[in-house]
C-alpha cells in the first residue's frame, strides 16, 4: 500500500428519502415517506448541477456527484491516492423543522453510510450526522453509534438557527468528547437566516464565499462561550472553508479579548492559544497567496502545522487533475497533515480496523 | 534612587489619584482599599493616559457564569482599549510577564518624620500634622 | 516586550508628530442635544423625533443590544468637561486630538440616530437632511478642517438621490454614505441608481461600519457576547466587499470610488484570495465579471485602517500591509471611540516614508480631492 494518506472530506451523496434512506427508516417514517413524498432534501448549499457540487469527470452519468460507491473508489483513492477517507454526508436531515423526523433521517443516514459504503470498503470512515434541532436526541445518536469505530467524528453544519457554542449544545459536546469525536462544522446552512449581516446574497458564488465568516463566528462561538474549559478534551474541525483567513481573524480575536474580556472571564487565555489547540481545518480549499513565499507566510502566520488536514472534498471541483494537494506547501507540512495530524485529530481513527 | 514627596494623603482620597510631574514624567497614584500605588501615566499599549482608567475588581472565573471578584479597585481598566493592568505591579491581566506599567515603590510618612529626614528631593510644604506619600524613582 | 512606552516622551517626538500632519478618514462627532438637529427639521418630523423616537430592527429604545466596554462606546478620557457626550464639543475635540495630533482634515462619520436603519424611510430621510445640514452649521464651518460626508438612506433610492443633489451643489460634503447592513447586500441592483449619481458627481461612496439590517451578525445565528459582535463587523464588510465586486458594481461603475470604513484591513487578503480560488467554478454564474475579483479590489476600494490588527510580531503586519498595498490604504482613527487608533502608536511595523505618505495623507487626499 502506498503511503497513509487520509482524506478527511469527502462527500458520498444520498439519492434521496423514498429511494436511498428507505430501507433504514423505521415502518412510521417508510409510511410518511411515501405517502407524503418527503424527498428532495439536498441541501440548498450544493445544488447538484452546479459545476462545483460536481467536478465533471467525477459526475456519474446517473444520480448525483458522490453517489456511486465505485466511481468515489475510483476518485478518491486511485485518482488522488488517498489510503483512507473519512465520509462526511450533507443531506437536509440537519435543516428539517421536525425534531423526530430530523432524528430519524439522521439514523437512517449513519445507517446507510455505514452499510453500503463503510462496511464495503474498510479504508473508508464517516462522521455520524445528527439532529442538532434537538440537543437530548443528538447525543442519544451519538451514543449509539459510538461503539462503532468507524464512525470517528460528529457532523454539523456551519450555518444553523444558532451558534454552536450556546449552553443549550453542550450535552452534544460532552457526548462527542467522552466517545474521542471531535466536531467536523462542514461549510453548509439550513438557509433559513442569512449567511451574514448583510442579508441575502443574490449568487451561489457569494453564498459559498460567506462560510468562511461563518466557520469565524463559529470559532469565537464556541471559545467565548468557554466550551473547550468545560470540555477540554474536545477538538472542531472546520471543513471546507479555507484556510488563509486564520491568521488575521486571530489577530483581531486576542485583540478584542483583551479589551473586553470582563465579558467572558472564564477565557482565560488568549483566543489565538485556544483556536491552535483545540480547531483543525481541512486543506480543500486552500485560499492562500497564489505564490510560494506568500503560502509560506500564511503557514507561520498561523502559527501550528498540527491544524491542517490533508482533504481532496472530492467530488466538489476543487482543482483539476490527480493532485489535491495545494500548491507550494513546504514538504514537512504535508506528511503531517496526511497522517499525523489525521492520526491525532480522529483518535478512533484506528487504520487497521 | 531618589524619593519624592508628591501629595498630601489627604489629597486622594479613596477611589481617586492624583497625577504628579517627577522628573519630566508623569506620574499617577491610586488610593484604593487604604493603599495607595504609584504607576507611570501612561499606558503600555498606545499611551492612554492611566488617570483615566476605570478601577475594577480583578475578574476571574472557574466555569462560563460564574464571576469571582477579588481586590476590588485594584485593577486598572484602561481608558481607551480595555486593557487591565493590576494596580500594586504595573502587571497586564493578558500577559503579566511581558506587558506591564512601570510602577514605582510608595511609602506614607509623616510630615514629622519628613521634617526630621534629609531626603526630601521635591520642594513641597510639608507640615507637621499631615501624612505625605512619598514616590521612590 | 519592544513597544512598552514606559519612558516620558521626547522632545524630537514631539517635533516628529507635529510633522505627520495626518488625515483621519473616520472622526465621530455627536450631536449635543437634540435640539441642534431638530431646527434643521420641519415641525412634524421634530416631534416625531419626540414622539415616536426611532424604529430600528433592535430591541432596546435607550442603547445598542449588545452592552459595550464603556458608556457611549468612547474612550474614558474623551467625555468633554462641559458636558455632553463624547465628540459633542468641537473645542474639546480640537484641544484633546486634533491640535495635538496634528490633524490636517478629519473626515466626519456620523452614527448618531441611525439614519440608514430607519424603519420609517421619510423620518430617516428627515434626520438625514438635518445631520446633513447639521454637520456643516457645527462641524465644517466651525472647523475646516473637518470634512462632511452627505448620509444618504439608501433603502429609499429616490429620498436619497434627491438628498445627495442638495448636499453636492454646495460643493462641501467629500463623499456618500450608505450603510453596510442595509435591507440587502448593497452590491444589488436596487443600489445602483446611488453609485449611478454618486459617480457622476465624482464623490466617493464611503460605507462605515454599523447599523440595524434585522439580520443576526452571523450566518450562525445571533452570539451572546458584544466580543463576537464586534468582531463580526470585519465579516459585514468582507460580505460586502464580495457582493459589490461579485454584482460587478466597479464593472458598472469604472469610476466609482469605494471607501470601506472602520473594518479594518486584516481580512482583505483572505477575502480576495477566497474570490479569485473560486472564480474558476463559479465563473458560470457571474459572466458579467470580465475579470478576476481582485483586480476589481486592487482598482475600485480603498480601507480605512482602524482597528488595526495587532500581531505579536511586526512583520505579519508588514506582510499584511504589502498584501493589501499602501496605496489602498487611509489612516483612520476612530476618534473619540474606545477601539481609536493613535496615529503615532497603531503601526507597529516600520513603514517606508513613501508608504507612510500615503497612508496617513496623500492616498486621501487623492479620492476625496483636497
Amino acid at each position: 500500500m502506498a503511503a497513509t494518506r487520509i482524506d478527511c472530506d469527502i462527500h458520498p451523496a444520498v439519492g434521496g428519502t423514498r429511494t436511498t434512506l428507505l430501507p433504514y427508516l423505521d415502518d412510521h417514517w417508510k409510511e410518511q415517506v411515501v405517502s407524503r413524498a418527503i424527498d428532495g432534501l439536498d441541501l440548498n448549499s450544493y445544488p447538484p448541477n452546479m459545476p462545483f457540487s460536481g467536478r465533471a469527470d467525477w459526475r456519474p452519468t446517473q444520480g448525483k456527484p458522490g453517489s456511486d460507491l465505485a466511481m468515489v473508489q475510483r476518485g478518491a483513492f486511485d485518482q488522488l491516492g488517498a489510503s483512507h477517507a473519512i465520509c462526511n454526508v450533507l443531506y437536509g436531515a440537519q435543516a428539517v423543522f421536525d425534531p423526530y423526523m430530523a432524528s430519524a433521517f439522521c439514523k437512517a443516514i449513519n445507517d446507510w453510510i455505514a452499510a453500503e459504503w463503510l462496511s464495503k470498503d474498510s479504508r473508508l470512515r464517516a462522521s455520524i450526522v445528527v439532529p442538532l434541532q434537538a440537543p437530548d436526541l443528538a447525543v442519544e445518536e451519538i451514543e449509539r453509534l459510538a461503539g462503532d469505530n468507524r464512525f470517528v467524528s460528529v457532523l454539523v453544519l456551519a450555518q444553523g438557527d444558532n451558534l454552536l457554542g450556546k449552553r443549550h449544545f453542550w450535552p452534544v459536546w460532552q457526548a462527542a468528547e467522552k466517545h474521542k469525536l471531535p466536531i467536523a462544522i462542514h461549510a453548509g446552512s439550513q438557509y433559513r437566516g442569512a449567511p451574514s449581516s448583510i442579508g441575502w446574497p443574490s449568487y451561489r458564488y457569494e453564498y459559498y464565499l460567506a462560510e468562511a465568516q461563518a466557520m469565524q463566528a463559529q470559532i469565537l462561538s464556541l471559545v467565548y462561550e468557554g466550551v473547550f474549559g468545560k470540555f477540554p478534551g474536545l477538538k472542531v474541525v472546520l471543513m471546507e472553508s479555507g484556510v488563509s483567513w486564520l491568521p488575521a481573524f486571530m489577530w483581531r480575536a486576542n485583540k478584542t479579548w483583551r479589551g473586553v474580556r470582563v465579558e467572558v472571564p472564564w477565557v482565560e487565555r488568549e483566543p489565538a492559544s485556544i483556536i491552535r489547540d483545540h480547531f483543525r481545518v481541512t486543506m480543500q480549499p486552500f485560499d492562500g497567496p497564489p505564490d510560494a513565499a506568500g503560502v509560506a507566510d500564511i503557514i507561520e502566520q498561523i502559527g501550528s502545522d498540527k491544524m491542517f488536514l490533508f482533504a481532496s472534498d472530492y467530488p466538489h471541483w476543487q482543482f483539476d487533475g490527480d493532485d489535491p494537494l495545494p500548491a507550494h506547501l513546504p514538504a514537512s507540512l504535508i506528511s503531517r497533515m496526511c497522517e499525523d495530524n489525521p492520526l491525532e485529530t480522529f483518535p478512533r481513527l484506528k487504520l487497521a480496523a | 534612587m531618589a524619593r519624592h514627596i508628591v501629595a498630601r494623603t489627604s489629597e486622594i482620597p479613596p477611589g481617586g489619584n492624583k497625577v504628579v510631574g517627577v522628573d519630566g514624567r508623569d506620574i499617577v497614584v491610586f488610593h484604593v482599599n487604604g493603599e495607595f500605588f504609584a504607576l507611570l501615566n501612561r499606558c503600555p499599549h498606545a499611551g492612554a493616559p492611566l488617570e483615566k482608567a476605570a478601577c475594577v475588581a480583578r475578574l476571574t472565573s472557574p466555569e462560563p457564569g460564574v464571576y469571582q471578584r477579588s481586590r476590588v479597585g485594584e485593577l486598572l481598566r484602561c481608558a481607551w482599549h480595555g486593557w487591565e493592568f493590576d494596580m500594586r505591579n504595573g502587571q497586564s491581566w493578558f500577559d503579566p510577564k511581558r506587558v506591564k506599567i512601570r510602577s514605582y515603590p510608595v511609602a506614607i510618612e509623616s510630615g514629622e518624620e519628613l521634617q526630621k529626614g534629609s531626603y526630601v528631593a521635591e520642594t513641597f510644604p510639608v507640615h507637621v500634622e499631615d501624612s505625605y506619600v512619598i514616590i521612590e524613582t | 516586550m519592544s513597544d512598552v512606552i514606559d519612558r516620558p516622551i521626547l522632545e524630537q517626538e514631539v517635533a516628529a508628530k507635529s510633522r505627520l500632519r495626518i488625515v483621519d478618514c473616520d472622526v465621530h462627532p455627536s450631536i449635543h442635544a437634540h435640539a441642534d438637529i431638530e431646527q434643521f427639521m420641519t415641525r412634524r418630523w421634530a416631534e416625531h423625533l419626540r414622539t415616536y423616537g426611532s424604529h430600528l430592527r433592535t430591541p432596546y429604545i435607550g442603547t445598542t443590544p449588545y452592552p459595550r466596554s464603556s458608556p457611549l462606546i468612547a474612550r474614558r478620557d474623551a467625555w468633554p468637561p462641559t458636558g455632553g457626550p463624547p465628540g459633542s464639543d468641537l473645542a474639546f475635540m480640537q484641544k484633546q486630538y486634533l491640535d495635538p495630533l496634528d490633524v490636517e482634515f478629519g473626515i466626519l462619520q456620523v452614527l448618531d440616530l441611525f439614519i440608514f436603519s430607519q424603519q420609517n424611510l421619510e423620518f430617516g430621510a428627515a434626520i438625514q437632511r438635518a445631520i446633513n445640514d447639521w454637520q456643516l452649521a457645527f462641524w465644517s464651518d466651525r472647523d475646516p478642517r473637518l470634512k462632511a460626508s452627505i448620509l444618504a438612506g439608501q433603502d429609499d433610492t429616490e429620498l436619497a438621490i434627491a438628498e445627495i443633489d442638495r448636499c453636492a451643489k454646495t460643493g462641501r460634503y467629500v463623499q456618500v454614505n450608505i450603510c453596510p447592513r442595509a435591507n440587502e447586500p448593497l452590491g444589488r441592483r436596487r443600489y445602483w441608481p446611488i453609485y449611478a449619481r454618486a459617480q457622476e458627481l465624482g464623490l466617493p461612496l464611503g460605507i462605515h461600519v454599523g447599523g440595524y439590517g434585522g439580520h443576526a451578525p452571523t450566518g450562525g445565528g445571533w452570539p451572546s457576547y458584544y466580543a463576537e459582535e464586534h468582531q463580526s463587523n470585519a465579516h459585514t464588510m468582507a460580505a460586502q466587499l464580495t457582493s459589490l465586486v461579485l454584482e460587478g458594481v466597479p464593472e458598472r461603475f469604472p469610476n466609482l470610488k469605494i471607501v470601506f470604513i472602520e473594518g479594518g484591513f486584516g481580512w482583505i487578503p483572505s477575502a480576495t484570495w477566497r474570490m479569485d480560488r473560486h472564480f474558476e467554478a463559479f465563473r458560470s454564474e457571474v459572466p458579467h465579471l470580465k475579470r478576476k475579483p481582485s483586480e476589481y479590489v486592487k482598482e475600485h476600494f480603498w480601507f480605512t485602517t482602524q482597528p488595526i490588527d495587532e500581531p505579536d510580531e511586526g512583520k505579519h503586519l508588514r506582510s499584511l500591509i504589502d498584501w493589501v498595498g499602501a496605496d489602498r490604504l487611509l489612516f483612520s482613527s476612530d476618534y473619540p471611540h474606545w477601539d481609536f487608533d493613535d496615529p503615532r502608536y497603531a503601526f507597529r511595523t516600520p513603514l517606508t516614508e513613501i508608504e507612510r505618505t500615503r497612508i496617513f495623507g496623500s492616498n486621501a487626499r487623492s479620492i476625496y480631492k483636497f
